[in-house]
């Protein structure tokens, strides 16, 4: 288990390389929706589907939800889809503008559409169980709401194993006030992750054995080579205090590569989405991470990449190498790509595999994928913080001492320009969340009235997950008093990064001195980290808060939230 | 518990075998969850002040005793019902925390070479909600056709700390020797070191007393081949001459298997065990003739179900 070990040395066979890519190039099988929907432009030729969704414009929607057949794995299988295609329809909307979607359930079970990060009533929220009753088999439920926001966003499934099955699509909403953001060619770029199994059974093998899926253990010849290179002594050191605690270093994904294909806009690797654009044109992308289990770390080699917004909400341009984000989040970024062909890069944390696909100046062309980098164990700072007592002793929740939660941490890191885990020192400048600085400061300049702690928990050896060491099924709701202005704080007890999503209303970021930093609606919080954010209680009604890998918003990790 | 794997090479796993068994993780009384609301914090849980790996710990933890009560925040409101809730449908949300889950687990199922050759099975299967499970623990020896000896366990399995589980409940001996049944009360789970740890009383019904004490380890020596050294003693307060059972130390087991995941689910091995018997338990064996320790060749099939 060392910590500059080669975890992965089994991992790089060619059959595995092409496990990877996926055996097929993807899509969904015989669906005339796919087909007939999708607009062609005159660069594209409908040689083989890319993946690229239909666009939706207007007011007035209607989707129909169904199961189609798809083979991203070699074998065909079951997607819950919208309209037919993977991703779903891509709905271009206006702000301002009164949208009125009718969303038919074709499926012999119940379903449901959340509309991330749109600001809406809690009833056109689309939880089932919170905000509604969810659409049952054969019927149909009309969503209406106003559009109060512009900027990328998204929409998927919120009932049982939907959205893992590709039920996701983009949102794009119109400025009312017109474009800040200037570019030649937009993109949506949608990354997911597939699988052929019922999450709910890989939930099940999970509780059996939370490694499961984790074929980049420590292993005896590598505890062999690290006390042939340090000495047992050293080697023993490395390994104790993990030991003690009985966690794994290399648990950076419940989910790898032997249970997911990885996809850009629903096409596989070996499928090669192409986005199009001419020499010269500055493009802009709308990445958006609809996995249910997957951060991403995304790249274009040789190419800069100028961050314009996040989560939707405009930000000052920042330029990256690189950025990781996690199910539920998005980024648009420009590009001027100076090649006639680059690739988009996605690797998972766990460096297990990758999505991609290829931005060209015309079909058909491909550029070097890059290898994967190697993964690397989680350190002690991942396991405890920062390691410096705080002015003010960390206060854990009574229900954080029994068998829910496996670790506390005493010694939380604040600072928000970590850029986790695999991405530090790497060569290259890679997005923090202090780089975010969301154009106009916060919505609401009221400081915070009340203050309100909760910590990301679990207990992986047992497979469970909880805020505060209580599971969903066990826990009240955090009442937010309608109207106030409130600072909420995620402390991360866990080894594993979460991304936070508060349905309803804005996630307003502070720095650790308490400066206003940028608006998200979904909050990647990283292991033994401690974060703020500041919201502004303006929407009665019941909420959602959870992390958004969905087998722990599933294990528990799951709040409802009332504001009254 | 689960199948967790680490490496450290064997004389650690040894030393530290010893230790796990003799400073077992603290007793942690975990406060009660309570579904009432608090306008003010719940009073403080009785609890040890940390879990076992403080001491490892470069800070010092956290003060259990000024716990916040994880309720606080609740305002008096409820899922499901006032203000805001569902009127009626589909019913309260459920999450996959409240499901139930199951499992059966063959952890062996082999065969035995040499002069006494047997089939032996050793199996698990339970059925979970939260934390709590109800579990089928079966061992059995079958040789030639006939059950020679097995033990069936019933067991009421509740987690009381991260990484440790009570189980009491109820235990039937039957095979070649007179049946007995006992209550059963004992402990499992993962020790510092990923040792799996497994230690029972038993409370028979002819007045009889026996302690068993499993403990096994998983050492990967590739991501797919897995060396498990496993042991295994029993101890007995009562002599039994019906059953051939002296008082005190009466057998141990140690054995090594080698098994090959094909997938996480399936993996045939080989290993060898060795098994003796002490005291009282010994003379019986040497009075009936018999071999009182032996090393035996065993090859089988380890695999599992979820659901």
């Amino acid at each position: 288990m060392g910590r500059n070990g080669n975890f992965n040395g089994a991992a790089r066979t060619l059959s595995r390389r092409r496990f990877v890519q996926g055996l097929a190039a993807g899509g969904v099988l015989l669906s005339a929706a796919a087909f007939s929907g999708r607009p062609l432009t005159a660069q594209s030729r409908p040689v083989i589907d890319t993946g690229t969704a239909p666009v939706l414009s207007g007011t007035d929607f209607e989707l129909v939800i169904e199961n189609s057949p798809v083979n991203y794995t070699g074998k065909v299988a079951t997607a819950t889809t919208v309209n037919g295609s993977i991703p779903a329809p891509t709905l271009r909307w206006r702000e301002g503008d009164t949208v009125t979607i009718r969303v038919v359930n074709c499926l012999q079970e119940s379903t449901s559409i959340h509309w991330h990060g749109i600001i809406l009533p809690f009833d056109m929220d689309g939880v089932p169980g919170i905000s509604f009753n969810g659409i049952p088999a054969g019927t149909t439920f009309t969503y209406q709401f106003k559009i109060v926001q512009s900027g990328t966003y998204w929409y998927h499934s919120h009932s049982g194993g939907q959205e893992q099955h590709g039920m996701y699509g983009a949102i794009i909403i119109e400025p009312a006030s017109g474009e800040r953001i200037q570019a030649d060619r937009d993109h949506v770029v949608l990354l997911s992750d597939w699988t052929d199994a019922d999450p709910m059974a890989q939930f099940a093998k999970l509780k059996v054995q939370s490694d499961y899926y984790n074929f980049n253990q420590p292993t005896v010849p590598d505890f062999l080579r690290d006390v042939t290179r340090d000495g047992l002594g050293a080697a023993l050191d490395e390994r104790r205090m993990w030991q003690q605690m009985r966690m794994n270093p290399t648990d950076l994904a419940d989910l790898s590569a032997t249970a997911l294909t990885y996809l850009c806009n629903g096409t596989t690797p070996a499928g090669n989405w192409t986005g199009l654009f001419q020499r010269g044109e500055r493009v802009r992308l709308r990445l958006i991470n609809g996995c249910g289990n997957t951060f991403y770390d995304v790249r274009i080699p040789g190419q800069t990449l100028t961050v314009v917004q996040a989560d939707g909400q405009d930000i000052e341009p920042v330029e990256v190498d690189e950025f990781r984000f996690g199910p539920g989040q998005t980024y648009d970024v420009l590009v001027t790509p100076t090649e006639d062909a680059c690739t988009v890069f996605a690797q998972t944390m766990d460096r297990t595999g990758y999505a991609c696909g290829t931005l060209a100046v015309a079909a058909g062309m491909s550029a070097p994928v890059p290898a994967l980098d190697e993964p690397l164990p989680l350190t002690m700072a991942d396991m405890m913080g920062s390691m410096v007592m705080p002015a003010t002793p960390v206060r854990h929740a009574s229900s954080e001492y029994g068998p829910s939660t496996d670790a506390r941490v005493d010694t939380p890191s604040v600072a928000l320009n970590d850029p986790g885990i695999g991405l530090r020192d790497n060569g290259r400048r890679v997005l923090t969340l202090a780089d975010l600085h969301t154009f106009g400061g916060p919505l609401d300049s009221r400081p915070a009235e009340r203050e309100i702690e909760l910590h990301l928990t679990g207990n992986m050896e047992r497979y469970n997950w909880s805020f505060d060491g209580v599971e969903f099924g066990q826990s009240t709701p955090v009442h937010f008093r309608h109207g106030e202005r409130l600072r909420v704080i995620l402390h991360n007890d866990t080894m594993m990064t979460h991304p936070m999503h508060l349905h309803g209303m804005w996630s307003e970021l502070e720095n650790p001195d308490g400066s206003f930093q940028a608006r998200l609606h979904t909050i990647m919080v990283q292991p033994a980290q401690r974060i703020s954010f500041l919201v502004t209680a303006d929407a009665p009604g019941r909420w959602a808060w959870h992390c958004h890998l969905m087998l722990h918003m599933d294990g528990g990790m799951f709040r409802e939230v009332i504001v009254a | 518990m689960r199948n967790s794997k680490h490496s450290v090479c064997l004389f650690t796993a040894a030393s530290l075998f010893c230790a796990g068994l003799l400073i077992p993780e603290p007793l942690l009384a975990q406060p009660a969850v309570d579904h009432s609301q608090h306008a003010t914090p719940a009073p403080a849980p009785v609890t040890t002040p940390a879990v076992d790996h403080s001491q490892h710990m470069m800070t010092p933890s956290s003060d259990a005793a000024s716990a916040r009560d994880p309720h606080a925040y609740s305002g008096g409101y409820q899922r499901g019902s006032g203000l805001y809730a569902l009127a009626q449908g589909n019913g309260q949300l459920h999450m996959a925390d409240s499901h139930r889950f199951g499992a059966v687990i063959i952890d062996q199922l082999e065969r035995t070479s040499g002069d006494d050759e047997a089939t032996i099975y050793d199996l698990q299967a339970w059925i979970s909600q939260g934390y709590q499970r109800v579990t089928l623990k079966a061992e059995g020896d079958i040789e030639e056709r006939t059950l020679e000896e097995s033990r069936t366990e019933l067991l009421w399995t509740r987690a009381f700390s991260p990484f440790w589980d009570t189980q009491l409940g109820v235990r039937h001996d039957t095979g070649a020797q007179p049946d007995q049944s006992w209550l059963a009360l004992g402990i499992q789970g993962l020790a510092p070191y990923w040792l799996e740890i497994d230690a029972t009383a038993y409370l028979g019904s002819s007045g009889q007393t026996s302690l068993r004490l499993d403990a096994e380890y998983e050492l990967l020596l590739t991501q797919h081949l897995i060396l498990q050294p496993s042991a295994e003693l029993n101890l007995y307060g009562k002599r039994d001459a019906e059953r051939g059972v002296g008082s005190g130390l009466s057998d141990v087991t140690v054995g090594m298997r080698l098994r090959y995941e094909f997938s996480r689910q399936f993996a045939p091995y080989v290993g060898v065990e060795w098994a003796g018997k002490y005291g009282d338990s010994k003379e019986f064996m040497r009075a009936a003739g018999e071999k009182n320790s032996g090393t035996r060749w065993v090859a089988g099939v380890r695999f599992w179900l979820s659901n």
